[in-house]
């Protein structure tokens, strides 16, 4: 027992400091943070409560949180119809699944600084390969990145594409508990395709549905590389994402205090919105 | 009427797949030809040119930072296998005062969004010293909860039967974790040790706040800086760099797809 003791200590010592230093410190410190100045040079002062008064303000931190949501506007739905219809038409009797899901997949793998290097060539004005495909077809060159309005729901596109073949696993997983029984039994009854849709499939894919909406959130709102790479947040700042104006305060404006003031706001704002979307999908599970 | 059906399943999926691949198939042959062609929508270039690949080669150190990110990426894979295992271990099979603390405080650690402990480890990196150092890059990553999670998770169904007589064989713990818990947790380990790389491999955010000499950096790091700063000049020069990162995971990917895709899809669904 005590060899046992000694042993289990020894091995989740390591791991204990590291969750001291790593995880529980700087928790701790972001909190203290948000109260204090910092510039990494002089030593810390104490700020009161500059740093909320400033976020609260801050016209610059409230366009990059509204720009979150035009994102995830677009985002969510287009992420969630998306992986349904791809997940339902792998979820047929197929040959090639294998190659069919491995394909939605594979930008999932890729590293989303190339995807965004990728895709800005695509969405290149004059040279770029969506603009020449809609020439084709006798559709003159979209500014899809210059023109203000356009530039966030052509990276949501671009996130859409990038992650959807993770969440049609996750909703091919869900549909296998489907049982065939269910299926046939309402299609004796006489439901068309459309009813057994709505009322057997997409009831019962409400848990993959909710998790596919939470992660979709918790990713949209950490959006950086996209925008760092793409547009650099602009045009008119209208895809300055809230990481990336965090970034912008701890690295270029060396403000830790208010960067990390943004970053506690920020984990509220995502707790928030994740709680009131599930408050709201679990209700539609009654209907 | 059926067989029509079938044709729209295959036809739309065709389609589907077409503009997940063609992508990176446009981006592989645009790095092959000559500026004056990467317009073109056709896969075959005219003329094949390494002209991108050279200029990429001589305008940055690319190799360097290959190498830095298989040193950085590998050695985080190792550290969360083999930490990770005795950690998991630990908690899933040996008694001691401070268990349920360690399991609860992992819970809670998995509950916590990365960007509020961001800059807070930043200024530690800083104070340590670190910054333009591989530690940086290393030791905030040396553990990973959702990998602890997980192994333990597997640890936990392994009977009894075989640590009592391991050990009234005298075998310590580290041994009964590494001869007789390893080989049977194969499956496990390997989707830790993909989803670790990946997210190794692919992360840009935090070298981008700890890393500023070009020596230090990893590939999608210098990748970043590399275009933005308009070194890379013309886009067959920035999608040639991009390879680099990319080719790797893609060949890698073809021939354990069923392992990425459990690995990735589950690891973000638990962490």
């Amino acid at each position: 027992m005590r060899a046992e003791e000694r042993s289990g200590w020894l091995l989740s010592a390591p791991y204990a400091v590291f969750l001291l230093a790593f995880a529980a410190y700087p928790v701790f410190f972001a909190l203290a943070l948000v109260f204090m100045r910092w510039d990494l040079v002089t030593d810390p002062s104490f700020a009161g409560l500059d740093n909320l008064r400033l976020l609260a303000t801050d016209t610059r931190f409230w366009r990059a949180v509204a720009n979150t949501f035009v994102f995830l506007g677009i985002h969510l739905p287009l992420q969630v119809a998306t992986a349904l219809t791809l997940a339902l038409a792998l979820n047929r009797p197929l040959a090639f699944r294998a190659f069919w899901r491995a394909a939605f997949f594979l930008p999932v793998v890729i590293s989303g600084a190339v995807v965004a290097i990728l895709w800005n060539a695509l969405y290149a004005t004059d040279v770029g390969l969506i603009n020449s495909l809609l020439a084709r077809v006798g559709v003159s060159p979209v500014p899809w990145l210059t023109d203000p309005s356009l530039a966030m729901p052509a990276i949501a596109v671009m996130v859409t594409w990038k992650n959807v073949g993770f969440y049609v696993v996750i909703y091919l997983a869900g549909l296998q508990y489907i049982p065939r029984s269910c299926q046939e039994a309402i299609e004796l009854d006489g439901a068309t395709a459309w009813q057994r849709f709505r009322h057997l499939t997409l009831p019962l894919l409400l848990p993959q549905t909710i998790l596919v909406v939470t992660l979709s959130t918790i990713n949209g709102f950490q959006l950086f590389i996209e925008p760092y790479v793409m547009t650099g947040g602009g045009p008119l700042r209208r895809t300055f994402s809230v990481v990336l104006y965090m970034y912008t305060n701890a690295f270029s404006y060396q403000k830790m205090g208010y960067a990390a003031t943004i970053g506690v706001a920020l984990a509220l704002i995502i707790g928030a919105v994740v709680a009131v979307q599930r408050r709201v999908m679990g209700k539609a599970e009654v209907l | 009427m059926r067989s029509l059906a079938r044709a729209a399943l295959y036809a739309g999926l065709t389609v589907a797949a077409v503009t997940f691949i063609y992508p990176f198939l446009w981006m592989a042959s645009t790095t092959l030809k000559p500026p004056f062609e990467v317009g073109s929508l056709d896969l075959i270039p005219d003329r094949i040119t390494l002209d991108n690949y050279r200029v990429m080669w001589g305008r940055a150190p690319f190799g360097r930072a290959l190498a830095n990110s298989v040193l950085v990426a590998g050695t985080i894979t190792a550290a969360v296998l083999v930490l990770g295992s005795m950690t998991a271990y630990a908690m899933a099979r040996l008694t001691f005062p401070g268990r349920r603390a360690l399991n609860a405080a992992t819970m809670a650690v998995l509950l916590v969004p990365g960007q509020l402990t961001l800059i807070p480890l930043y200024t530690l990196i800083v104070q340590l010293g670190w910054i333009d150092t591989y530690a940086a890059l290393i030791v905030p990553y040396l553990f990973n909860t959702t990998a602890i999670l997980m192994l333990r998770q597997f640890f936990l169904q392994i009977p009894q039967s075989l640590i009592d007589s391991a050990r009234l064989d005298g075998m310590g713990e580290l041994r009964i974790l590494f001869t007789i818990f390893w080989p049977l947790a194969r499956p496990p380990l390997a989707i830790v040790a993909i989803f670790t790389f990946m997210g190794s491999w692919n992360e840009v955010l935090w070298p981008l706040l700890v890393v500023r000499e070009q020596q230090t950096m990893t590939l999608p790091q210098l990748l970043t800086v590399f275009m933005l700063g308009g070194g890379a000049g013309t886009l067959g020069v920035s999608l040639a760099a991009s390879m680099v990162l990319v080719v790797p995971v893609v060949v890698a990917y073809m021939f354990l797809q069923r392992y990425f895709i459990e690995s990735m899809a589950g690891a973000g669904v638990k962490g």
